[in-house]
């Protein structure tokens, strides 16, 4: 198991560097000068340009880029600093982060808890009105696309009912999260219903099932462990890469709930070729997805005991 | 830890109650009347808050709070009304001398002096100091050392400034300049306080400067809260408690603030939204010229679009534009049909005429007469660049493309070049690769009819992207510049439009307008000729 970790965490480190390398060089080779994007419609200098470009280091070799880039990150825990604004991107990541994590965890509560609850009755009673009244359910979430939903919340529960503000305030307080994370988790939350729906349904006819009511054990025990362990390994697996789904891909929720988070400025960064905070925000995406699957590969173990890892 | 679980529960509880609270209370900016809070939309400004480094309107929106310079321009008027400055003298407009009013303090304490003033346009001009309004200085004697075109800088400071006394500094300028003195109420020619060269990084978290407000907490990317400054030696003292900042990632979550009553102002009011403007807010809906116009520039770098007789194709492009319809329909009235070249912000005085005449009027026949005699349409086709990220550059270019064709009744004479970025689009027009008309804008830096010619159309000029040239165009605007009667120099300006519109060196497509909407809880809320809140007269019921 400890070896098994160890390899692991190893096998990151080449992934770490070939994922930041590439994101390096699609940013450099999109088009368009981000300093000059600077100066607006009016004629800039050359001489300021040059400057600043110097400053930034954008005049040396891609590759001399890249690894001045890479040292900062690894010897001093320095991202550079954005084209923009000339802030450090660390304090750029530090803005981010804590609010689409917060937003990222709330949505997975909420995509956990319900996704799994209707997921359990409607394959305990496949085939009956419950089952069908969750499948339309979630059929119709999937169809609706994220930005309608986030209207019609918002529309239906901040301006016509009045219960929630209809955006999120610059104190970010939790409170304001819960409608964004509603929408953020419901698509996540029909697949999570419908995955476990449909695993425990086919468990249901399993041989150990038999089994295991053949030898009388309590129904609790049936359901509780001999069923659900089982049928939890794909709902576990989707569960886990959506973590990181979650929080890089907000763009739209976002935008609508104004949250200042880790979607949006990825976006902005695309737009604007901001080539370091962009390395830096996917860098930590790519930590985030690293950790996660490793976690999952982990929890198989638990959930399934023929899977050893020596 | 099944404690801290305990916790998190409470403390979730805590915050519903909380919210549950605060949504009753709507805005808690405090009482009204001359404590009131303002809040008001805005975004991450894009440069650090350097009064030279600062060239959009969101950090503007600060510096028009936290600085006063020896000019300032009337919000109405736009007319350049000293300020700081007790007399700005000069016999030969080239050499000024500059008297700066006694009793100015930045709101540290420190005296403004004219060496206030000397270092900050210093520091703005020079190559190392990366200010993107560096360009501003370049009129002063002594620019091209500290910021040389290549290579490194050979002096310090600039040799056409001099502090002559406490509170007098004498201005060398390169060539003749009457209306130079009108420039100075630009927020790049703030003083700045001796803080800021000691310890810039400490100044630009919580910049000092000598305006009407203070900034009381800053926080990057969400929000700045302003507060006003009791002190304040001006005449335009704040009308309420103070302004609070508050970012948005998109001017329609802005506009949804607004309605439902957490915010006061929003001043860009979102295109999807003009047509439910004036049912949600009536007259607390403000719709006024700014000093912007968009105009279609031509790449004469290229020689298909650089032949002898092609004034007759511009001017024929020109007439077979209907810049009625597009202001109405897609603008929704949010643009003015353009006659000139420069804006109506200026004013008759200030040298705003309907130049253009009939070359700006709509009238297909004509249009499609005059691009015949212009040898038509190089290639057949042409292409109209804009970037496609901002703005609704999409919507316009392609409702001028179908009203060239409905004119010249073909087609394929005019379709769209969308460019991915806005960094893109800029590289590309600065570089010279596009080879048809391209969207241009400018967006004026102070209200004066020079600002609208000389940077885009002289030759060789920084914003002439086009590369139009014009030896009677440039003759008149060096002898406007050296003209010392401003009516005069403004005459000698509108002649030289006229040789602009003659040959038709870009296409005047409308004037923008700046808009802005209110709540019901302030009153008396007023764009500037730049489309910038005047924040120290709103007034906080």
């Amino acid at each position: 198991m400890g070896r098994y970790v160890a390899r692991r965490l190893l096998q990151m480190i080449p992934v770490f560097f070939g994922t930041t390398l590439l994101i390096f060089l699609m940013v450099y080779s999109l088009p368009g000068d981000p300093v000059a994007g600077l100066f607006g419609d009016k004629g800039a200098s050359p001489a300021t340009i040059a400057e600043i470009r110097h400053k930034l280091g954008l005049d040396q070799p891609i590759l001399k880029q890249y690894w001045d880039y890479i040292s900062g990150i690894v010897f001093h825990f320095d991202f550079g600093t954005q084209i923009r604004n000339d802030r450090p991107v660390t304090e750029v990541l530090g803005d981010a982060f804590p609010v689409t994590i917060q937003l990222a965890a709330l949505a997975f509560a909420f995509e956990l808890v319900f996704g799994l609850t209707l997921g359990i009755v409607a394959g305990l009673r496949a085939g009956r009105m419950a089952d069908n009244a969750i499948l339309i359910f979630t059929l119709l979430i999937i169809s609706i696309p994220v930005f309608v939903l986030g209207f019609l919340i918002k529309m239906v529960f901040a301006f016509q009912l009045g219960w929630i503000e209809p955006n999120v305030s610059n104190d970010q307080l939790l409170s304001e999260m819960i409608a964004p994370a509603i929408v953020l988790g419901g698509l996540s939350l029909a697949y999570v219903a419908r995955l476990t729906r449909t695993s425990m349904a086919e468990n249901l006819r399993a041989d150990y099932m038999r089994t295991a009511v053949a030898k009388g054990l309590p129904k609790r025990r049936i359901i509780g462990v001999h069923l659900m362990r089982n049928s939890m390994i794909p709902v576990v697996t989707f569960l886990g890469t959506d973590i990181g789904a979650l929080m890089g891909g907000a763009v739209v929720t976002e935008g609508i709930f104004n949250v200042k988070g880790v979607g949006g400025l990825i976006y902005e960064s695309i737009t604007r070729r901001e080539g370091s905070t962009l390395v830096g925000l996917v860098t930590v995406l790519v930590v985030v997805y690293l950790i996660t699957s490793l976690l999952i590969d982990l929890l198989y173990a638990v959930l399934d005991p023929r899977i050893r890892y020596a | 830890m099944r404690g801290a679980t305990h916790a998190k529960w409470a403390a979730l509880a805590t915050a519903v109650a909380l919210a549950a609270t605060a949504c009753g209370g709507g805005d808690s900016g405090g009482g009204g009347g001359a404590d009131g809070v303002v809040s008001s939309s805005w975004g991450d400004p894009q440069n650090p808050l350097e009064p030279a480094n600062t060239n959009e309107v969101q950090g503007g929106k600060v510096l028009s709070m936290i600085f006063r310079g020896l000019k300032q321009y009337d919000p109405k008027t736009g007319e350049a009304k000293d300020m700081l400055a007790e007399k700005i003298e000069t016999t030969d407009s080239t050499n000024f001398t500059i008297t700066v009013k006694d009793g100015w303090t930045f709101s540290n304490g420190e005296k403004v002096t004219a060496k206030s003033f000397v270092d900050a346009w210093n520091y703005g001009a020079h190559l190392k100091n990366n200010q993107k309004n560096a360009y501003f200085f370049g009129q002063i004697e002594g620019y091209d050392q500290v910021h040389p075109e290549k290579g490194d800088p050979t002096a310090e400071t600039m040799s056409g400034l001099k502090v002559t006394g406490d509170r007098t500094f004498t201005v060398k300028l390169t060539q003749k300049f009457s209306t130079w003195p009108v420039t100075l109420g630009y927020a790049a020619f703030a003083p700045l306080p001796q803080s800021f060269f000691s310890d810039r990084a400490g100044w630009l978290s919580k910049p000092v400067g000598n305006g009407p407000y203070t900034i009381d907490s800053y926080s990057k990317g969400s929000q700045m809260v302003l507060k006003k400054w009791d002190a304040y030696p001006g005449t335009d003292k704040a009308q309420n408690g103070g302004v609070t900042l508050k970012v948005y990632t998109d001017n329609n979550t802005a506009y949804t603030d607004l309605i439902a009553g957490n915010l006061d102002l929003v001043d860009d009011v979102p295109a999807a939204q003009l047509k439910n403007v004036e049912a949600d807010l009536g007259d607390r809906y403000i719709n006024v010229p700014a000093g912007i116009i968009q105009t279609l520039s031509f790449p004469f770098y290229d020689p298909n679009w650089n032949k002898p007789n092609q004034a007759k194709l511009r001017q024929g492009l020109s007439r077979a534009i209907d810049r009625n319809q597009i202001t109405e329909t897609i603008f929704q009235k949010t643009r003015t049909p353009a006659v000139d070249w420069t804006s109506p912000v200026l004013g008759e005085d200030g040298g705003f005429k309907d130049v253009c005449g009939d070359l700006c009027t709509y009238d297909p026949a004509e249009a499609k007469k005059l691009v015949a005699e212009g040898g038509g349409i190089p290639g057949g086709t042409m292409r109209i660049s804009y970037n496609a990220d901002t703005g609704s550059h999409k919507e316009w270019v392609d409702a001028v493309c179908n009203s060239i064709n409905r004119a010249l009744g073909n087609d394929r004479a005019c379709v769209g070049n969308p460019v991915g970025t806005f960094a893109d689009y800029r590289n590309q027009v600065t570089t010279q690769k596009l080879t048809g008309p391209f969207r241009a804008g400018w967006q004026m830096d102070y209200p004066l009819i020079q600002n609208f010619l000389q940077p885009l159309y002289y030759t060789n000029a920084s914003s002439n992207d086009g590369k139009w040239t014009n030896p009677e165009f440039d003759k008149l605007v060096n002898q406007a510049n050296a003209e010392a009667d401003t009516a005069k120099a403004v005459g000698i300006f509108q002649q030289a439009e006229e040789v602009l519109r003659d040959d038709m060196g870009a296409i005047p497509l409308w004037y923008q307008n700046g808009s802005a909407g209110y709540s019901e809880r302030v009153s008396n809320v007023t764009l500037n000729p730049f489309s910038v809140p005047v924040y120290d007269q709103i007034k906080v019921n």
